[in-house]
């Protein structure tokens, strides 16, 4: 029946036509506006000139941002993986009964708004918190010593924030792995963590790729964690300068060849992230 | 470890779950080298048995020695104990190759090579060892699992029904396959199975299991022949068992049945009670017009009335009702179909069995226990 030839069009078109209108026109105008001439501003207009000279700038003045933004997100996604890989292990393969009612504690912080989580955890760390005072009972921070406004904070935070994304495929992949391979494996004489190292971890590595892109990508380009649970310096991340550039200067063509920047920077850290993974083998 | 060596012997092993007991303190000998069987239903303890051996289960008492090794508290990992899984359970990133060696490696085994490559050729896969498990029909990963297994000579090697995910012919050349594998390589088999064809083709022994409890323990041949249970007289396929009671004992023991007299030698009854179940399979009998004396010389002989007469190609299948017996005690006839009779439904005949065809079990039993079909009503 050749009347059926348009039945997937049509189940493509929604999608088409909302990413059209939501992604591609804006983007557009995004790369345009990154190409115009800086000296201009809301109010006199701008001039589209091809100023290439935006990302040049834009490069120059904002490496650190750029290097702080990956390196915090970085240490976030290895924090996240480290607590969330035995977190889904359990979850998955030991926790019985219990098992839907911890997924819905896992997803249960997604109940609340994200901006208000990260308010309470600027009560947490606050300079008066139990927690601070803990710390500096103890001696592991000094006297007077912060925790908010520090590079620290923003990392957990980004860390605390982004947990649920690296724990979800973790669990699904770990749910997927057929108990009687880790009998296997014992059976032919591999210690437990022989086994695990052997066959649970490869099985495991589809959920991890996902996992820390699902993590990696949104903490890169986050500013929230900064704004709030950050100071004045050493903890602006990239996103927090092109929020400024857009809202308080107004210096639309460099906010755009930021943008710009730090889409083709994740693009090319995930692409050769993905390659070294080699997920084509192993989802 | 590789010093542990010699016959597998389960002592009062026995599993709890909490209130449910799984394997109810059985004994068992496996001699070295030997195909052994444990044959019986589903519950009936034989694969929690079989885990208890591999090291999966911890029991709640009891031995299980190998040689003279009590090995009931070791690793899976320490044991010289391997085991093909049921649905093989291969590792599914490793191709068959890296299957195969992964118990040589773990065992920090430098060359794997030669080994690897004499196994994959046992079970005839050498063309194989770069595919993936999933590129491989059932057949196929049913020998990888069994290559798996193997190539770490084991002191016994387990098999939880192996060959339960087959088709009926690929099920019948394995069975074949894994008994010359067996005697080729000299290793004690335990296989555990629910299937009585599967395990008489290919078991020297076989222990029929029941409720955590063996049955009875004996060669395919003995236990077909000679039931001591009524569980294992019809869970090795179909029995006649009718209400008699014991007239007269000596040689030959005179039980009487509704009224007619049938002999059983004393060697064939399994109980001194005078109530018992009078067994007889249906391809032992005899089926003829009641007017043919020609097997009169067997020496049991009922006189009665054809119900059903079914062709079954092989052979063929008659109920016959005898006057006085019990609604349930129509006696089930198999004839093969090589000089076959001319008897049809309605006529009246004569059937006769020799009394050394005969069995009598004890009449406490439940006539219907190990009746896969009567237990799924």
């Amino acid at each position: 029946m050749t009347s059926k030839k348009w039945v997937p069009y049509l189940l493509l078109a929604p999608g088409a036509l909302w990413l059209a209108l939501f992604f591609l026109t804006p983007m557009f105008n995004l790369g345009a506006t990154s190409l115009y001439d800086p000296s201009g501003s809301l109010e006199t207009g701008y001039v589209m000139n091809g100023h290439v000279g935006n990302y040049v700038d834009a490069l120059s003045e904002y490496w650190p941002q750029f290097l702080r933004s990956f390196t915090f997100a970085a240490i976030a996604t290895v924090l996240a993986l480290i607590i969330a890989y035995p977190l889904a292990y359990a979850i998955a393969l030991k926790s019985g009964q219990w098992k839907n009612i911890l997924l819905i504690l896992v997803i249960a912080p997604f109940f609340t708004s994200f901006l208000l989580r990260t308010l309470a955890w600027t009560a947490i760390l606050g300079d008066n918190s139990s927690f601070v005072h803990f710390l500096q009972n103890i001696h592991i921070l000094p006297e007077g010593g912060r925790i908010l406004a520090t590079p620290f904070a923003v990392v957990m935070g980004l860390t605390y924030n982004f947990l649920p994304f690296m724990t979800l495929p973790l669990f699904t992949s770990l749910e997927k792995v057929d108990p009687r391979l880790i009998e296997a494996a014992g059976d032919l004489y591999s210690k437990p963590f022989n086994g695990f190292h052997r066959v649970v971890l490869p099985l495991s590595m589809p959920g991890v790729v996902a996992g820390t892109l699902l993590t990696f990508i949104p903490a890169s380009g986050d500013y929230i964690n900064a704004q709030l649970l950050g100071g004045i310096k050493d903890t602006t991340m990239i996103g927090n300068v092109i929020d400024r550039a857009f809202l308080e200067r107004g210096a639309y063509p460099t906010a755009a060849a930021l943008s710009f920047l730090l889409m083709a920077a994740i693009v090319i850290l995930v692409a050769s992230y993905v390659k070294r993974a080699g997920t084509d083998e192993l989802v | 470890m590789d010093q542990i060596g010699g016959d597998l012997r389960l002592v009062s092993l026995r599993k709890e779950f909490g209130d449910f007991v799984a394997v109810d303190n059985i004994d068992i000998l496996i001699p070295k080298g030997s195909f052994f069987a444990l044959l019986g239903p589903s519950g009936c303890g034989k694969t929690t048995t079989l885990r208890m051996v591999a090291g999966l289960e911890l029991p709640t008492a009891g031995q299980i020695l190998i040689g003279d090794h009590d090995i009931a508290s070791l690793k899976p990992y320490n044991r010289p104990v391997n085991t093909v899984f049921q649905s093989y359970a291969l590792f599914p990133h490793l191709d068959i190759y890296e299957n195969v060696a992964f118990g040589l490696r773990r065992r920090g085994v430098k060359d794997v090579a030669t080994q690897v490559e004499a196994m994959l050729s046992l079970v005839e896969l050498d063309a194989f060892a770069r595919r993936k498990p999933s590129q491989l029909s059932g057949g196929q990963q049913q020998r990888v699992a069994l290559a798996r297994a193997l190539i770490n000579r084991p002191e016994v090697l387990l098999l939880d029904e192996p060959l339960g995910a087959l088709d009926l012919k690929l099920r019948r050349q394995m069975q074949l396959e894994l008994k010359r594998i067996q005697t080729e390589v000299g290793i004690t088999f335990v296989h555990v199975t629910h299937d009585q064809e599967e395990a008489m083709t290919m078991a020297d022994t076989i222990a029929v299991m029941n409720q955590g409890k063996v049955e009875q323990l004996g060669s395919p041949m003995d236990l077909y022949e000679n039931p001591k249970t009524t569980f294992v007289a019809n869970f090795l396929g179909q029995s006649n068992l009718l209400t008699g009671e014991v007239m007269d004992r000596g040689d030959f023991v005179g039980v009487k049945v509704w009224g007619n007299h049938i002999k059983i030698p004393a060697s064939r009854v399994a109980t001194t009670n005078a109530k018992v179940w009078v067994g007889v399979r249906p391809e032992k009998i005899y089926i003829s017009a009641e007017s043919n004396h020609a097997h009169d010389h067997l020496g049991n002989q009922l006189i009665g009335t054809v119900l059903e007469r079914s062709y079954i190609g092989v052979s063929t299948q008659f109920i016959v009702e005898i006057p006085g017996f019990l609604d349930d005690e129509k006696i089930m006839v198999f004839e093969q179909n090589v000089d076959a009779s001319e008897v049809k439904a309605g006529d009246r005949v004569r059937i006769s069995w020799d009394p050394s065809h005969t069995f009598a079990l004890d009449a406490k039993q439940d006539a219907y226990a190990g009746d896969v079909l009567a237990e799924a009503e």
